[in-house]
């Protein structure tokens, strides 16, 4: 049976990690590389970088940390966070990540799916989506609109229509971040999460919210998330990948034990 | 010296990687010296059948994987790289080497999982177990319930079950692991897997099919 997927997300910003982690293990905290690499032992199926460099001259750093990251782990990692065009994805993936996500340039360009998945296969492929709870109106009929510029910017799009639209385009999987549940560790938007789940017929890995495994449990169990990230409940030593795994796993849920 | 096989098809730089990892020197090549002097010999790939097969035909590697199989030379097949070793793929209707006997499938859709009634997507992505049928020197030393990295929305079909060394299921038990003679192919990603992928790929290393 196919395993969920437990991935950790490391926002870096000019080659660094920008959280503060609290690893008990003798490891270098803001360095992208050895958290990928602690990650990987501990039992991570995939992980995600969100690269929050703001300046594009500073590209070649994260290109560098792509390169010694997969120098380290042997599980596939994504790479998001301005991506621009087809030569930017090809660049991440010549440096060994297995998947690039777009978010804002895709809502921009929307032809950047179909080029990406032909260019380099609908799998490496990944949309990420950034979604708020909105009225329902006939402009969003889900109730859910998606937004740009960490929540400041709404697009007039509805979240529902996007999910489809963008797995027709070429997408291999949909990474959806509900801007409302984020950073506030109070689980995951389970109605969202369900939503698109059950509409579009690629995984979705759901984003945003998780606090504790009972949210992990619940998003891929009752909304039927095919993968759950997770950010601050392991940055900060709260909790372990395998002690998340073993609470899925005794409710039922297949993960990946053995590593 | 690994020859892997370079034929334009997604990322090889992952396989070459994960052997250099392990000690092993290996070069990502299309030359048709380099490949038949290697001591043996990974066929990788990501991507779609029908490309895949012309680019082959292109760089006249068709040939040289056939060469190679009847050198007795180890062989792996990796992903796309297994699924082209077949005869034929329903994706874009592409007559492929004919190596091992039988097909490549769409899987169904709707894929219905037989135990939970359950929708499955396609593709089949991430991480998925190995029931092995088989003992192999290649999967010597691999925990029944290792997991390893999937992707793919075709699977081979191979027409002599005495090939099968393992089975994956999903929706239905598909071949995820076949052997004959100095061949061996999976459909999962053991550059990707994790330990028991480079479990593999070590093995594979030091294979000597004569010696089995």
């Amino acid at each position: 049976m196919l395993s969920k997927r437990i991935i950790p997300c490391l926002d870096v910003r000019d080659g660094r990690t920008t959280k503060g982690i609290k690893f008990k293990n003798n490891v270098d905290i803001g360095d992208p590389v050895a958290m990928a690499r602690f990650y990987y032992e501990q039992g991570a199926d995939e992980l995600v970088f969100y690269d929050i460099t703001a300046s594009s001259d500073h590209r070649p750093i994260m290109i560098d940390v792509v390169r010694r990251t997969a120098e380290e782990i042997f599980i596939p990692f994504s790479v998001g966070g301005g991506i621009r065009t087809v030569e930017d994805m090809r660049e991440v993936l010549l440096a060994g990540a297995e998947k690039i996500s777009v978010n804002t340039a895709a809502v921009k360009n929307p032809r950047i799916i179909t080029e990406g998945a032909k260019a380099f296969g609908k799998q490496c492929v990944v949309l990420g989506m950034d979604v708020k709870r909105v009225e329902k109106s006939a402009k969003i009929p889900s109730g859910y609109e998606i937004v740009i510029h960490g929540g400041r910017t709404y697009m007039g799009i509805d979240a529902l229509w996007w999910a489809k639209e963008a797995e027709n385009l070429g997408a291999g999987e949909i990474c959806l971040n509900s801007i409302d549940a984020d950073g506030t560790q109070e689980g995951y938007e389970m109605t969202l999460t369900k939503m698109i789940s059950e509409a579009v017929n690629i995984p979705v890995i759901a984003s945003g919210g998780a606090g504790k495994p009972e949210h992990l449990a619940s998003v891929l169990k009752e909304a039927k998330a095919d993968a759950a990230l997770i950010a601050s409940m392991t940055h900060y030593g709260t909790y372990t990948i395998k002690g998340i795994k073993e609470y899925l796993k005794d409710q039922g849920v297949c993960v990946r034990m053995k590593w | 010296m690994i020859a892997i096989i370079d034929y334009r098809a997604g990322n090889l730089t992952s396989v070459a990687r994960a052997v250099r990892r392990l000690g092993y020197e290996c070069s990502v090549t299309d030359e048709h010296r380099k490949i038949t002097g290697s001591d043996r010999v990974i066929f990788p790939g990501v991507g779609a059948a029908g490309k895949a097969m012309s680019d082959l035909k292109a760089l006249g590697l068709d040939q040289v994987l056939r060469d190679v199989y009847a050198s007795g030379k180890p062989i792996l097949g990796i992903c796309l790289g297994t699924q082209i070793i077949f005869e034929y793929s329903e994706e874009d209707d592409t007559p492929c080497l004919g190596i091992l006997p039988g097909v490549v499938r769409r899987f169904p859709e709707p894929l219905i999982d037989p135990d939970t009634g359950t929708r499955l997507k396609v593709p089949h992505m991430g991480w998925n177990v190995v029931d092995w049928l088989q003992e192999h020197p290649v999967f010597a030393g691999i925990d029944q319930d290792a997991s390893f990295y999937f992707v793919h929305s075709y699977y081979p079909a191979p027409s002599e079950e005495d090939l099968v060394v393992g089975r994956t299921p999903y929706g239905l038990p598909f071949a995820s692991a076949v052997a004959r003679d100095n061949l061996v192919a999976v459909q999962f990603h053991p550059e990707k897997s994790g330990r028991p992928g480079l479990n593999i790929l070590s093995n594979f290393c030091k294979w000597d099919p004569d010696h089995a």
